[in-house]
């Protein structure tokens, strides 16, 4: 047993932190460390300078214009952008729809398709939820009706992240009312400038603008964007569900809201004296940094073990409960920490060059907002009781 | 012991309950946020008609206080409504300020008007560096012009922008965080000098930061005697918490009663998702704190005018802390178990989880409450 990087690993993070100290923009770190609104522009121009350096896609192997780097090197390469405080890559294209178009895809659709990701030219989207289905998803019932070489789509999916953005979005679509729900549902790409396409904002209870419905009305979808085999997009999804496992855990992120959250305390005075040296909130505050020590070799052990080519399992459920209660357990503490300046809620704040007149310290101003936002993480993804319910089953054999 | 209201008490409690049902249902409550003030005079108007605005005004000025019982009713209904008028800033505290520190010339001459709602006054006590401190209090006050001249700022000042008055903390001897030396002023929200810095906070309320430069005040605006204040900020900001507890079992039974009401209606896997047992035990588990946060309140609320001070803190921090976790236990489960729409803005317990979270964290947080108890326990 060794839990230290290898020689070759660790020049591998030094090269990173490099590129990262030279390449990333001032202004996007800046915004990304303080909690503030992160403009969709901030995302695709850095996914366009992480393209030009070759490193577009740091999860997919070289045949298709990806690094080729194995796990562990993904997971100090998302460790150190975290820490540098990048804008997140989008999931949408890089982990979700592109390994399903990888595997299952035809060689017009890899053609077509995964450059564009890499490039940041296509913003996808994911269509998986819908009103009546949300943890039982096979029951989705938005309904593709084939019609010579296109299919004619009309439903509803809700919860999509970020589709007033989207130039793509990928969805599960029932094609089959006969039979067992998770035989008839198959994987489509739509183009979001198709007509009969209608995104419909959701505002969130931190009042913010990250998710929508979209509704799909006599949607024209080609037929070449059917993705594998009609009526077997369930094994596509289940294959897409088990492919994000890199990052599942977010240690990077909790690290940078760990050293944060951190300064803050320092920052901040109870009876006058630093609130780090407050045993109370010292001993709050240490107990999720052992959690996230805890949690990181966990994850490293699972990442290992993929390496090994044992088939990576239901051990993401783990990461992802431990992940998001870490994640959540951070904002709270940093609400805590910064006492009765959690309270005013200024959205113009969040702006970068608000030049209003400052309340309280600049770090106060996202926090609250950032707590509430933050319950979303173990709710979404399959909410953390059926993350429960596969450990359950998947691990514990009950 | 009992646990039983007069008639009296459930009629008060059903009246209050009828008519925020009646005037302050959700839309009507989202109108009244999205206002350019945020909250509604005619809301404060009709709750002023029902006398709830004297609960904590003496007889002598017009009032029925205490009403300890009453004033819990109160906070339990507005609780339960999410109420965002100045009804703990001002018919709670900030009477109890006037009352208990004021001489009879000062409480004859502000109370009356506080008792029918018509004047507002919320105490602005709080700075950017005393935290939950009580005592530290760095905003000066001293001799000069017709008689004082205060200079400071006052940090996160609940209802500031909707007050009459502030009954502003300031220094008139000592430093740091000595008890002896604080003064309590009343001062008219326009005098030259005080500036609002306002803001929405994060529960749709409304307050600011009052910046204060220069102020003249006459001489009797020193609310009784010069440097003995503590005390009376004390137990009023006790009461507080008391009504504040009160006010969380409100929303707490709310955000529980919702919880119940998705989860037997939602269906996944063809069944209402409270038919599982693990969302059982966690609705299980929410009750429990409810109920002992109930509890709570009421110890709270018996002792808030307790003369043994030692006893009265210890048991409003009790209440506090119990109160505080179960804000954020309750508070987090209820949004989890309505699942994406929890976090959205659409239902009332997106509402209710952030009002609980600005309880959890208002008039001292549970950390702040579990080491005063500690303190007072020796």
């Amino acid at each position: 047993m060794d839990l230290t990087f290898t020689e070759e690993e660790r020049r591998f993070r030094d090269e990173v932190r490099a590129f990262l100290e030279a390449s990333l923009p001032a202004a996007m770190r800046h915004r990304l460390l303080e909690g503030l609104h992160v403009p969709p522009e901030d995302t695709v121009a850095w996914q366009r300078i992480l393209f030009r350096k070759g490193w577009g896609g740091p999860s997919w192997a070289t045949e298709f214009g990806g690094t080729g780097w194995d796990p562990v090197r993904q997971f100090i390469f998302e460790e150190e952008c975290a820490a540098a405080g990048t804008p997140r890559l989008l999931p949408f294209g890089l982990k979700m729809v592109g390994p399903v178009i990888q595997r299952f895809g035809n060689a017009a659709q890899h053609a077509r398709f995964l450059p564009r990701i890499l490039s940041g030219e296509d913003w996808w989207c994911q269509g998986y939820s819908e009103p009546e289905s949300g943890s039982d998803l096979a029951s989705l019932r938005t309904l593709a009706v084939r019609q010579g070489d296109h299919y004619l789509v009309t439903g509803q999916k809700t919860w999509i992240t970020l589709a007033q953005h989207a130039d793509w979005i990928f969805c599960l679509v029932r094609t089959d009312r006969t039979g067992k729900a998770q035989a008839g549902i198959s994987f489509l790409l739509i183009d979001m400038k198709s007509p009969g396409v209608e995104v419909r904002p959701i505002t969130m209870l931190d009042g913010g603008h990250e998710v929508n419905e979209v509704w799909f009305e006599d949607v024209r979808v080609p037929v070449e964007n059917l993705v594998g085999e009609e009526n077997k997009g369930w094994t596509y999804a289940k294959f897409l569900l088990g492919h994000e496992r890199a990052n599942i855990a977010g240690i990077g992120g909790s690290k940078r809201e760990l050293i944060r959250l951190k300064r803050i305390a320092a920052e901040e005075r109870k009876h006058g004296r630093p609130l780090s040296e407050d045993p109370f909130f010292a001993a709050r505050l240490a107990q999720v940094e052992i959690d996230l020590m805890a949690l990181e070799i966990t994850n490293l052990r699972v990442l290992s073990a993929e390496a090994e080519k044992r088939a990576p399992g239901p051990e993401a459920s783990l990461l992802k409960i431990k992940g998001t209660e870490i994640q959540q357990a951070l904002t709270e503490l940093m609400v805590q920490a910064v006492g009765p300046y959690a309270l005013p809620f200024r959205i113009e704040a969040l702006q970068d060059g608000f030049a209003g007149p400052p309340v309280g310290p600049e770090y106060a101003a996202p926090l609250a907002a950032t707590y509430c936002n933050m319950r979303k993480t173990s709710i979404y993804g399959g909410s953390n009781e059926i993350q429960k319910n596969i450990i359950s089953q998947m691990i514990l054999g009950l | 012991m009992h646990f039983n209201l007069t008639d009296e008490q459930r009629a008060l409690s059903d009246m209050v309950q009828r008519f925020l049902s009646q005037e302050y249902a959700s839309d009507a409550r989202r109108k009244i946020l999205r206002s350019p003030e945020g909250w509604s005079r005619e809301i404060w108007g009709k709750l002023g008609e029902m006398g709830l605005m004297a609960l904590q005004v003496p007889e002598e000025q017009g009032g029925m206080a205490p009403a300890t019982v009453e004033t819990l009713l109160t906070m339990g209904a507005m609780g339960k409504a999410l109420v965002v008028e100045p009804y703990l800033s001002s018919a709670v505290i900030g009477t109890a300020l006037v009352r208990g520190l004021g001489t009879p010339a000062q409480r004859d001459a502000l109370l009356p008007a506080m008792a029918t709602g018509e004047r507002i006054a919320v105490p602005a006590h709080g700075e950017a560096g005393s935290r939950h401190d009580l005592s530290r209090v760095a905003t000066t006050a001293r001799r000069g012009g017709a008689g004082w001249i205060l200079d400071g700022r006052k940090a996160v000042v609940l209802h500031a922008p909707a007050a009459d008055l502030l009954l502003v903390t300031a220094r008139t001897a000592g430093a740091g965080d000595a008890q002896a030396g604080l003064s309590v002023f009343v001062v008219p929200a326009t005098a030259p000098g005080v500036k609002l810095i306002p803001y929405p906070t994060i529960d749709g309320q409304r307050g600011a930061d009052v910046v204060l430069s220069g102020v003249e005040l006459p001489a009797d605006a020193l609310l009784g005697q010069e440097g003995q204040a503590f005390e009376g900020i004390s137990a009023a900001f006790d009461l507080g918490v008391a009504a504040l507890c009160a006010e969380a079992v409100g929303v707490l039974q709310a955000t529980l009663d919702a919880t119940t009401e998705y989860t037997r209606t939602r269906k996944q896997f063809g069944v209402p998702i409270a038919r599982f047992q693990a969302l059982q035990h966690r609705m299980a588990d929410m009750l429990m704190h409810v109920e002992q946060a109930r509890s709570m309140s009421y110890l709270a609320a018996m002792h808030a005018s307790s003369t043994d001070v030692k006893e009265r803190r210890r048991m409003v921090s009790a209440a506090k802390v119990t109160v505080g976790q179960a804000c954020r236990y309750v508070g987090q489960q209820a949004v989890q178990l309505h699942g994406g729409m929890g976090v959205t803005d659409e239902l009332a317990v997106s509402h209710c989880f952030k009002r609980l979270l600005a309880i959890e964290l208002s008039l001292g947080d549970t950390d702040h409450h579990l080491e005063r108890f500690i303190t007072e326990s020796k």
